[in-house]
Parts: structure tokens; sequence; C-alpha cells
């Protein structure tokens, strides 16, 4: 029987769907007019004017350092949370898994309304330092599941192995676990990079006076109508990274190869 | 003889269930050891206490004279093969080997001869740059031996480390495991469920039973003397009969009433007097059948009955022999002169015979067993 075309046409709509706005976008960033209704011909021009202008430039950096750092401090703790949940029985596990899940879908005005007040209750400065922490309570929940899911089929007998070859608890981590995990946690802190540096509303919500994000400083610039081709070309450019890092997300969290 | 590994008093409990119940334990060294039994009888839970993963609650361990109970798994001088292999995935297969030889901060020269002469010991020297993942199952459990013994452990245990594999390598891994034994002359503690396994390949093998050790011995005295039901029929199948002594012929035969059955001639494997009961076990390549009533001497047994079932198993058939109350399965090999008769048919009349040095009685008579210890299934 041949398979049937409906999956096939269906995939393509959604793809269309999806890319079509997008790819809109990118042809626009290389259009020499300042006006989407119009075509000025190919062009990086705008690309040239981006990196003239050292606001976005220092709110690219700003969300570099925030998304590097929040990246980091997830992978260690999703990894411990991850472990926690797939190692200890109890039966509030169930319990537990849900609360570490449920920041993924939490509206994201709730999480950055809850922050602000936390951090004004304890009479915190806001900075680039808040806005690390609250983007580390979503990211952690990322790096702890896509950890976990590697825990869920590791074979806890190398750990044993390596103990009865003569490693102590903590060199066994080191030379047995940890390599293992590498690939998960390092899938996971990728994955966190890329929700940190394009979050906008609990960035919004927690962050100081000058310390813009390149999606606040986004938002503040596209009200003015003249900034919006640098924001195409911007905007191309963080697709370009995004997809780079996702497909190295994806190949690190594909099992590896067994033959039979 | 010395004891090398002892197990004293030893007793693990996983909540209300006791894995391992008071177990007194001694193993020799350079001996192949094999704790054999069914699924949940503890022989796991003994060999991981005995490598560190596992503390009894009570009791200790004891290597050549040292209490290792409290120790971690990493300071006893013991390795394990796992059923699993347990493998390093990331690493190369020479680096496996030399995983413990690192630990142990060996000089590199030293590490690399060691590691050579294992791959030599386990003919996998073609294969030394391959990940784990590249190998078969058999090459596996060759590098999980190599690396284990890399390391010159005073006892290496073996966790059902054929379990895993088709019957055919398993055979061959087994007399392959019989020469690296004899090669580096250490204890092997070998746990495994397959009584095949653990006939060939131990000095002695401890049966275990619900967290309790039935028989230790040699494998021909758990085969040939049985000391529980358990045991005789776990090792291979038996029949049993269960009867009651009423004549003392001498020292060595006595007469025995079996219920609906008649009246037999045993041996004494053990001393009975007159009015006591006692089970028997008939191991069915001891029977003979015949069409024709056999002649005996006195201390043979001939019984007459009628085959219910025969199944033909290519090197041998068994029959089940109907006599008076009891079910008895017979096994006969295909040789040409007893093949002169035609072989019996499903409901002929036939007659075993044996001779009373072929039964064996039981060591323990227990009520409860009365008429409850089954046949060998037909299957």
């Amino acid at each position: 029987m041949r398979p049937s075309k409906v999956p096939l046409i269906t995939l393509i709509l959604v793809l269309v769907f999806f890319y079509l706005p997008i790819g809109f976008l990118v042809m626009n960033s290389f259009n020499k007019s300042r006006y989407a209704s119009n075509w000025g011909g190919f062009s990086t021009y705008w690309y040239e004017r981006l990196w003239e202008r050292t606001d976005i430039l220092a709110a690219l950096g700003n969300s570099v350092k925030i998304a590097t750092m929040a990246s980091l401090l997830s992978m260690v703790l999703g990894t411990a949370a991850a472990f926690a949940l797939e190692r200890y029985k109890s039966k509030l596990q169930d319990a537990h898994r849900l609360l570490v899940t449920v920041p993924l879908v939490l509206p994201d005005i709730l999480m950055g309304m809850s922050l602000l007040l936390l951090f004004v209750s304890f009479g915190a400065q806001l900075s680039l330092y808040t806005i690390t922490i609250a983007h580390v309570t979503f990211c952690l929940s990322y790096v702890a599941l896509v950890v976990q899911a590697r825990l869920q089929d590791f074979d806890f007998n190398v750990v044993e192995a390596a103990r009865d070859l003569g490693a102590t608890k903590t060199q066994a981590f080191i030379k047995v676990t940890l390599p293992l995990l590498a690939p998960g946690i390092f899938a996971g802190g990728l994955l966190a990079f890329t929700l940190s540096i394009d979050d906008y509303v609990i960035t919004y919500f927690v962050k100081g006076p000058g310390s813009d994000t390149l999606p606040t400083l986004v938002y503040s610039m596209i009200k003015k109508s003249k900034d919006l081709p640098v924001i195409n070309a911007l905007s191309s450019l963080m697709l370009l990274v995004t997809f780079a890092v996702v497909a190295v997300s994806q190949r690190l969290t594909r099992p590896p190869a067994t033959p039979s | 003889m010395a004891s090398y590994l002892r197990f004293e008093n030893v007793t693990r409990r996983f909540g209300s269930f006791t894995a391992v119940n008071n177990v007194t334990l001694d193993i020799e060294h350079g001996e192949t050891f094999s704790l054999l039994g069914p699924s949940g009888c503890g022989k796991t839970t003994l060999l991981r206490m005995a490598a560190g993963f596992d503390k009894p609650d009570e009791g200790r361990v004891l290597l050549d004279g040292k209490d290792i109970t409290p120790l971690p798994p990493e300071q006893r001088p013991v390795n394990t093969v796992f059923q699993s292999y347990a493998l390093f995935p990331h690493l190369s297969i020479r680096d496996n080997i030399a995983f413990g030889p690192k630990i142990a901060k060996w000089a590199p020269e030293k590490i690399s001869r060691g590691v050579d002469e294992m791959l030599e010991l386990v003919d996998l020297k073609a294969h030394a740059d391959k990940k784990p993942s590249q190998l078969s199952g058999g090459q596996k459990q060759r590098v999980a031996l190599a690396r284990a013994l890399v390391n010159k452990p005073k006892v290496l245990l073996l966790d059902e480390p054929l379990a895993a594999l088709d019957l055919k390598l398993r055979q061959r891994l087994l007399v392959e495991l019989d020469a690296i034994h004899d090669e580096v002359g250490i204890t092997f503690i070998y746990v495994t469920h397959d009584q095949g396994e653990a006939m060939s390949i131990s000095d002695r093998i401890a049966v275990m039973n619900k967290g309790v050790i039935e028989q230790v011995g040699p494998p021909v005295q758990i085969y040939e003397a049985p000391r529980t039901s358990f045991v005789a029929a776990f090792i291979g199948d038996t029949n049993f009969l269960d009867g009651k002594i009423i004549d003392c012929i001498d020292s060595r035969f006595s007469r025995c009433e079996v219920k609906g059955f008649g009246s037999i001639v045993i041996d004494n494997d053990k001393p009975v007097s007159k009015g006591d009961r006692v089970h028997l076990s008939l191991r069915p390549e001891k029977l003979i059948v015949s069409r024709e009533q056999p002649t005996t001497k006195e201390t043979d047994n001939a019984i007459a009955g009628k085959v219910e079932d025969v199944i033909y198993y290519g090197s041998h058939t068994r029959y089940w022999v109907r006599c008076g109350d009891w079910k008895l399965c017979a096994e006969m090999q295909h040789r040409q002169y007893q093949l002169d008769e035609t072989p019996p048919k499903w409901g002929d009349q036939v007659w075993l015979k044996w001779h009373a040095n072929d039964g064996f009685l039981l060591e323990q008579y227990r009520e409860e067993d009365e008429g409850m210890l089954t046949l060998p299934d037909a299957v």
C-alpha cells in the first residue's frame, strides 16, 4: 500500500505557517528600502547600521552574560534536581516532579511578578544579577527534564563497577557518571541558553534601570519606526544563532547508536 | 581445611523480607565455589555483601582472617563480573581494563603491561581500541572478566556472568572460564540459577533456598546424595517416594513399605530403624525399563507398571510409568542393545528395575513433604 500523502501535505502547510513570517522578516533585513511594502534591492546596509548601535551591542553583551550565567547555574542545579527526582524513593516524588516541571508552563507574568515582589521585599537592587536569578528559575526545569530523561536509561551498574574497581564515590562520579551524562547536561544547558536569551516578560519585571537585555531593548525600539529595519537584521542574526544552538543540542540528546 | 572467605552468621533483611537468613559459609582458597538457587533465594545478596555493595544487618564477612564487613567496595581486594557486564561505554576496551590500575595509580609501564597480559588472556588483542558497543555479548563478557582480573583480586565474584548469552556460547565460555581459573589460580565465587553451569564449573556448590543454605558439597555429592527434597528436585530431576521402614535387613540394607506401591529394598544412606518414615529420591536415569519381568537379586527392586506418557528427547527418551498410586519417570538412553526389543509405547505394561544403591534417602524427613513432592514435569 502506498503511504498516504496527507501527513506530508499537513507537515508542509504547518512549516509554511511557521516559517513564512520569519522568511519575510529575513528577506526584509536585506531590503535596501526602509519600508517593507517595497523592495529596494538587496543590501547589507541594515547589518552595518546594527554594528554602529552601541546600545544594541551593550544589550547583547548583557543578554549573553545573563544567558551564560543562568545556563551554567541551571546545569548544576538542574542535574542535582534530576538526580534527586530519579534516585530517591518517596511517596512525594510525583509532587516533586510536578513542582519541577510547572515553571515551564507557568504564566510568565506570574513568575515575573512574584520574583519582583521577592526581590523588593528582600531589598535587593534590581540588576543583571536579579535577571540571572529569575532566568535560573525556569532554565533549571529544562535541564532537570533533559537530564532526568538520560538518567532513566542510565545503567547504574557502571557506577558500582567503578566502585568495585577501586574508585571512591567522588572518583566514580567524575570518571564515570559525569562523562556519561555530559551530553544530556550540555544539551539542557544549550536549551536553557536559548530560553534565557529571548526571554522578555520575566526580564521586564526584574530588570533595573540601564540593565536592558536584547529583547527588552528591541521592544522599546519598535516604538520608533526608523529602527525597524535594524531590528529585522538583529532578529535574523538571533535566528541564526538559535538554529545553530538547537541543532547542536539535538545532536547531543540523540541516543548513541548501538549496533546489536 | 582453612577458610579463605567466610560468611559468619550473616543476615540481611529488606523490610519484612529476609533475603539472607543467618548464613555461615566457608570458601577455600583457590576453589571455584558456586552459589546456586532460584531467583530470590539470596545468592546475589550474599555476593553483594562480599563485594561491599550491601552490608549485613547481622554477622560478619571475613577475608583471609580479616573482618572486611565495614569496608566500602573500593577498599576490598575483591572484584566483580556483573551480569550486565557494566562496561564503561565511553571508554575503549583498553581503558576499560586499565580503569582499576589507573585508580590504584600503577606506574604507566606496569599498567600497559598488565592490560596487554589481560587482552592476551581473554584473546581480545585485536579489539583493544574498540568501544564496548562494537563488541558481541561474549566479547563484552571477556572484557568484564579482564577488567576485574587485571587488579589481581584475592577473590573474583561472578554474578550470573553468562545469563545473557545463548546456549552454545555459554558452554564455550564456561570452558574458557574454567581454563582461566586454572591459569590465575584465585578464588572464584560464581552465582547462578543454572544447575548445569554450577555442576560443570564448581569445585563445590552451595544450594540456597529462601535465604538459607540447604546443602554445601562437591557437585557429585549434591547430585547423588541430596540432603533435602529441595536440593534433590532443584538439581536435576527426580522421583520421590514416601515410605516407612518395616525391616532392617542388615547394616547396609533395609526394607521399606511405600503405600500404594509395594515394598522395596533401600540402601541405608543414613542410620534408620524400624518404623522410621523416610523420603526416597530416585533419579529417572537409574530406572531400567523393560517389557519382560527382569531377573532380580535380593538387592534389586522390580515393579510392574503401565506407560502413561512417552517423550522423545533425541539423546534419550522419558517414560512416565504408573505403578499403583505412584507415577514414576524413567529415562533411557538409545543404545542398540536396549532397542533390540521395540521400545515401550503408550499403554504398554512394563517393568521398572533399580538397585537399592540407586535410590537415595533424604537426610531430612518432613511431615509436610509427605505426598507433596512432585514428579519431573513432562516437558
